[in-house]
This record gives C-alpha cells, structure tokens and sequence, in this order.
C-alpha cells in the first residue's frame, strides 16, 4: 500500500489540459444549441408529420435512446466511411452528440407540448394562426418553460457523455487526462483531476441553466405588475 | 341585410345529437344573447360558428363567406368572426402587448409599429392600456378577460363571438368586463354571446335567444321574453336562474 | 487472415452480450442494494450521513462514468490493488448505479404527499409507521417505473467498460472491426443487440407507468 499523490507531476501538462478544456466546453456548447434547434423541428414533426415521416423519427428516438452513446460514436465515425462518407473526429463527434441529444430533448419537449392547454391552441386558431404559427408562437416557449429542469439535466448528461469522445481520438479533458497519465504514469492524479474538472462544468452548467431560465421564463412568477 | 347565417345546422359528438337543426340570422351591429340550460347546445352553436367544431349537416355563412364541412384556413376564417372564451386563454409567456399584437403580426403580416399602434388603441378601448407589459399572471382575472377581448379586437373581425366569458370570474369582477361589452355593444360592435348573466342579457341584447335541446325555443327582444314567455320551458328556465 | 462469415460475426457478439448481461445484471443487483442502503440511512434522521450522501449522489451523477471507471481501474492500481477489468466495471457501475437509484427513490418518498404524514400523525401514529404503513406502500408503487427505466441506463453504461479492456458486446464489437474491417455491419450489429436488450424495458417501464397513471385518475 504505497498511495502518494503527486499532483506537482501535472503542472507541465497544463496546456494540455487547458486545451481538453476548450475541447469539451466548445463541445457542449455547439450540440447543446444544435441538439435543441433539432429537437424543436423532430418534436413538431412527430406530432404534425405524415404517418411515415413520423415513424422514422420514432424509429430514430427509440434507437438513439435505447442504445449506448459510444455505439452510436463508433457507428457514425467507423461506419459511416465505409459507407464512402469521409468524417473527421470532432465533425463524428459533434454529429453524435447533437443526435444523441436531440432524441431525448425530442421525447422530453413531446411532454412539454403535449401539456398545453387545448385552450390556448383554440385561442391560437381563432385569432388565424396556423399549426407552425400556433407552435413556435404559443406552444413552445411555454412547453420549454415546463421541461426545463428535464432538460437542464439531459444537457449536462451529454456534457459528461462527451467524454467517450476521446476513443476516437478528439482531444477533449479525457484525452488529456489519457495523454498525461501515457507520458508521466500519474494516471490516478490525472484522472482525479479531470473527474474534478468535470464535476465543476457540471455544477457550473446547472448554475449557468438556473440563471438564463430565471430570465428566459420570467413570466411565469406571479405578483402585481 | 344579415352578418351571419345559420341555417338546418346539425352537429352530433358521436350518437350524442347536440345540435338538431339551428337557423339564425344575425345582422350587422345587432348584439345577441343565447341562453339556456347547461348542454342545451349554445357553446356547440358558438363553436360550430368559427369551426372549432366541425356541423355535420346544415350551412353557415358569415359575411357571405360559407363555412363548408372542410376545415377554412384559420388566417382566412379570422377576418370575419373573433372569439372571447371562458377561460380567458391569454398567452402566458408573452406581455399584455404581446398578446395582442402577436396575431396581426403573424397571421396578418402587419409591422409592428402598426401593430403596436393598434394594441394601445383597442387596450385603452377596455382599460388595460397601462398594463401593456405585464405578464398575464401578474393581472386578475377580470383584468386578463379584457386584455382577451383587446386581443381579438386587434383582428377587428365583423363578429365577436362570447362564450360565457364571465363564468370563471370571481362575483366583484364581473362587472368590469360587462362594462366593456356594453360599450362595445353600443359602439355598434356585432356580438354573438352566451351567457349565465340574465340582467346583461336583458339590458344589453338586442335579441335573446332561448336554446333547449339542440334547437331554438323560443327568440325575441329581451323585455318581452323575459317578462312573457310563451312556452314553459322557458319560464320554468327564468324562474329558475332569478 | 480468418475469413468472417456473417454468422461468425453474429455469434461472437452475441457471446459477448453475454457479459453485458451479466455485468449488467451485478450492477444493477449491486447497485440496488446498495442504493437501499443509502436511502434507508438517509432516512434515519442523521444530518451529517444526510449530508455525506448527498454529495456521493451529486459527485456520481456530476462526474462522466467513464472517469469513474478509469478511478476505480487506475485508481485502485496506484492503492497498490492490481485489480481485473472485470472487478474495477463491477465496483465502479455498481457505484453509478446506487447514486442513481438512491436519487430516484428519494424523489419518490418526496412525492408521496405531506398530508399523509399529518393524516398518519393525527391518527396517532408515530414515524416508523407512518413510514411502514402509509408513506413506503406509495413510494414503493411509484418506484417501479423509473427504477425499470433507469436499468436501460444500466444496460447502456456497461458499455464503457469496453474501454477500460473489458470484453463485452461492445468490445467485441471493436475486436471483430479490427479483424474484418467491416465497421457498419458491425455496429449496426452491436446497436441492434443492445436495442434489443434495452427496448423491451424502456416499453416495460412506459407502461407501468401509464398503468400508474391511469390508476391515480380513477
């Protein structure tokens, strides 16, 4: 039993970090927009789309979320290409994160949407609007307001899933952390580290969600005006 | 000269008949009272009147515009007929001007200065003018039932329909919004409404109009109606609401 | 080199799937019984175990599982313990999972509403059995549907132990690419076979919890 930490060993790594760092940040950032952007268009298909439109989609929700996220990684970045479409590292990874998101956002938002009151979407139509007009109008923004908390969690869920990211060679913090510890051998410091980093994104994502979806969804507290 | 035309409608929710064959003709600036016992089939009529519910058999026609059993586009029925419900039915994540201006922006291409223009006016019109950018949870309801007939004045439609809109309000606040439609009424406004409020119906409609069981009973000015009613059905209903 | 039919590919992943179930399974055993532990002790009206697991759940659920697997793999290395891949998944998955778990049913004790305990305390009754007889019956009916649920999770978290050098469905998935060079059948193949492992509880779970549900309108 000889356990010596020496976190002094990672100081030369520093760039190498901070570079993992950038990595998963820039990560998160661009899927947790583009997952959303894909979610609200899959969410309204699935309610508004042809029979089989919808059923693809289905298909697609039910297979992304009933299958580990590092299969769908190593389908799209190994398989792909063999289907004669070239991909690099961090396009197969934004690309797996944004679908993997995107399914379970689609699946959650359905909720959302489905709790509307009928009485707004009757108040929609009589004031002319149409089915679009009525969802990105009326429908949403309350919808997003409801699934929130769900959807704060799901987006952290993908930031700590983008470690996986690493297997195919995209440097994000893992990376790093599996650079460090293949050069000095310090491998349970380099670890413990970046398990510390990412419990810090993760606090600070909450606290980031918590502060925009006070300011976004204003309008549900109450009180005279 | 007639606004609005209903004619033999029919409407059934599955083997449930609810609507057994409605005429009515409403002219232009004349204010209407239906009234009737719960399931009498007024809310049906109202609905049938801007398709949120679909006749089964009968015609419709508003402004000489018929409301064919195929669905009109929403954008094109709203040019003629408005609609204010029980529930008020505000947008909850959008400001009093929001939500009225939201529909002229978007169905009706209007720039939102004119939009905004048009908001303020019909605001003042029912009160609410200075509460333009509150959020609808921070008004009572009395004050968010205003803000609802803003909103679908906004659209100005040639007909408003009402559908009990006092019924989810508490006692004290009902007034403010009678207080409205009756200046609306008096404006010259054509209003189409169902309503539990008899003193408003008698002092306020032009017409009034008695439903039971899927048909008109029994219409006509509101002070003979209400003080000689022909058919017991009727004086058994007044009796029992006074 | 060996030829592979798609036969062979099919029954060398299915053999491996067999890990996957079965690591699956210790986790989910594990983790379960482990997550009681912590509930129960998190009941007991301690303030500082209260405190301590609340912050093994948010450190677990705050932290990517595949840095829990390297801690417990490398990390138990560097204690001195030269442990098999087999033993780090199984420790750190059982760990995952009982921080999950123990969240979920502290969600659903929670749920379960305050006027049943007041009800419970006017009717005389002290804390074990307002607990016994009236608050833990509840809880226990809504547990069933997100605990079935979260073993989908379970099932799709053994798949990192592929990493750490663990044969598994999708270890053997990345082995048989290696040697045949056929990516997109091959895991098309390894997401079929979990697909079909998952599907069936995320439908199971959706429909006790309809039946849930349904139950409560009645």
């Amino acid at each position: 039993m000889g356990l010596t930490l020496d976190f002094l060993a990672l100081s030369p790594y520093v760039g190498e970090l901070a570079r993992g760092l950038v990595t998963t940040v820039v990560l998160t950032v661009v899927t947790t927009l583009s997952g959303l952007m894909l979610a609200i268009v899959v969410a309204y298909l699935r309610v508004h789309a042809a029979t089989w439109v919808r059923r693809i989609l289905g298909g697609y929700v039910e297979l992304t979320r009933n299958t580990p996220f590092i299969v769908q990684l190593f389908f799209i970045f190994f398989g792909l290409p063999a289907l004669g479409i070239k991909i690099d590292a961090i396009t197969a990874a934004f690309l797996a994160m944004t679908l993997n998101l995107a399914a379970y956002t689609a699946e959650i938002l359905r909720a959302g949407i489905e709790a509307t009151g009928r009485g707004q979407l009757e108040a929609a139509r009589t004031l002319g609007m149409s089915k679009f007009q009525s969802y990105r109008h009326v429908v949403l923004v309350p919808a997003f307001a409801r699934i929130y908390p769900a959807l704060t969690s799901q987006c952290i869920i993908v930031m700590l899933g983008s470690a996986v990211v690493s297997q195919i060679s995209v440097f994000d913090l893992t990376y790093a952390a599996n650079f460090i510890q293949s050069r000095n051998f310090r491998s349970f410091e380099a670890y413990l580290l970046v398990t510390l980093v990412y419990l810090l994104l993760a606090v600070g994502m909450r606290q980031l969600f918590l502060l925009v979806g006070r300011r976004l969804f204003a309008f549900r507290q109450g009180g005279q005006a | 000269m007639t606004l609005v035309c209903v004619k033999d409608l029919h409407k059934s929710f599955g083997d449930l008949e609810v609507l057994k064959g409605v005429d009515l003709d409403v002219a232009p600036g004349e204010v209407v009272a239906i009234i009737g016992r719960s399931g009498s089939g007024k809310s049906t009529l109202l609905r049938c009147l801007n398709q949120l519910e679909q006749h089964d058999g009968g015609n419709i026609e508003i402004a000489g515009q018929r409301l064919d059993a195929e669905a009109m586009a929403p954008s094109e029925l709203s040019r003629n007929v408005g609609m204010v419900f029980q529930s008020f039915n505000l947008f909850p994540h959008k400001t009093v001007g929001e939500n009225v201006m939201l529909a002229p922006v978007v169905v009706r291409g209007v720039n939102k200065q004119e939009a905004s223009r048009v908001a303020r006016e019909v605001l003042d019109k029912v009160g609410m003018l200075e509460k333009f950018d509150a959020y609808p949870a921070q008004l009572s309801g009395g004050q968010q039932q205003r803000v609802a007939i803003a909103r679908a004045l906004a659209m100005k439609p040639k007909v408003l329909l009402c559908d009990e809109v006092t019924s989810a309000l508490d006692p004290e606040l009902v007034g403010e919004v009678l207080l409205v439609l009756e200046a609306l009424a008096e404006e010259g406004m054509t209003l189409i409404l169902v309503t539990h409020e008899m003193k408003f119906a008698h002092d306020v409609a032009d017409r009034v109009v008695f439903m039971h069981h899927g048909r008109i009973h029994e219409q006509g000015d509101p002070k003979t109606l209400f003080n000689h009613p022909r058919t017991p059905e009727l004086r058994q209903f007044i009796s029992a609401v006074r | 080199m060996i030829e592979f039919t798609l036969w062979d590919i099919v029954r060398n992943l299915l053999l491996a799937a067999r890990w996957t179930i079965v690591l699956s399974l210790i986790a989910f055993v594990g983790g379960a019984s482990l997550g009681l532990l912590f509930t129960v002790l998190r009941l007991s009206g301690n303030r500082l175990l209260k405190v301590m697991i609340g912050v093994y759940v948010d450190v677990f659920q705050g932290t990517p599982l595949l840095m829990q697997l390297f801690l417990a793999y490398f990390g138990a290395a560097a204690l001195g313990f030269n442990v098999s891949a087999w033993a780090a998944a199984s420790v750190a998955l059982t760990l995952f999972t009982s921080a999950f778990l123990c969240d979920i049913w502290r969600g659903c004790l929670e749920a379960v509403p305050r006027g049943q305990w007041h009800a419970s305390r006017v009717l005389g009754m002290d804390y074990l059995q307002t607990m016994r007889h009236v608050i833990l019956p509840q809880a226990l009916r809504l547990s069933v549907p997100p605990t079935v649920g979260f073993s989908v999770q379970v099932v799709k978290g053994t798949a990192l132990a592929s990493v750490i050098g663990f044969v598994e469905l999708t270890k053997a998935g990345t082995m048989l690419n290696n040697a045949t060079f056929a990516p997109f059948t091959i895991f098309a193949l390894v997401a079929l076979i979990y697909f079909a492992l998952c599907y069936p509880l995320s439908r199971y779970s959706r429909y006790l919890e309809r039946r849930l549900y349904d139950a409560g309108m009645r």
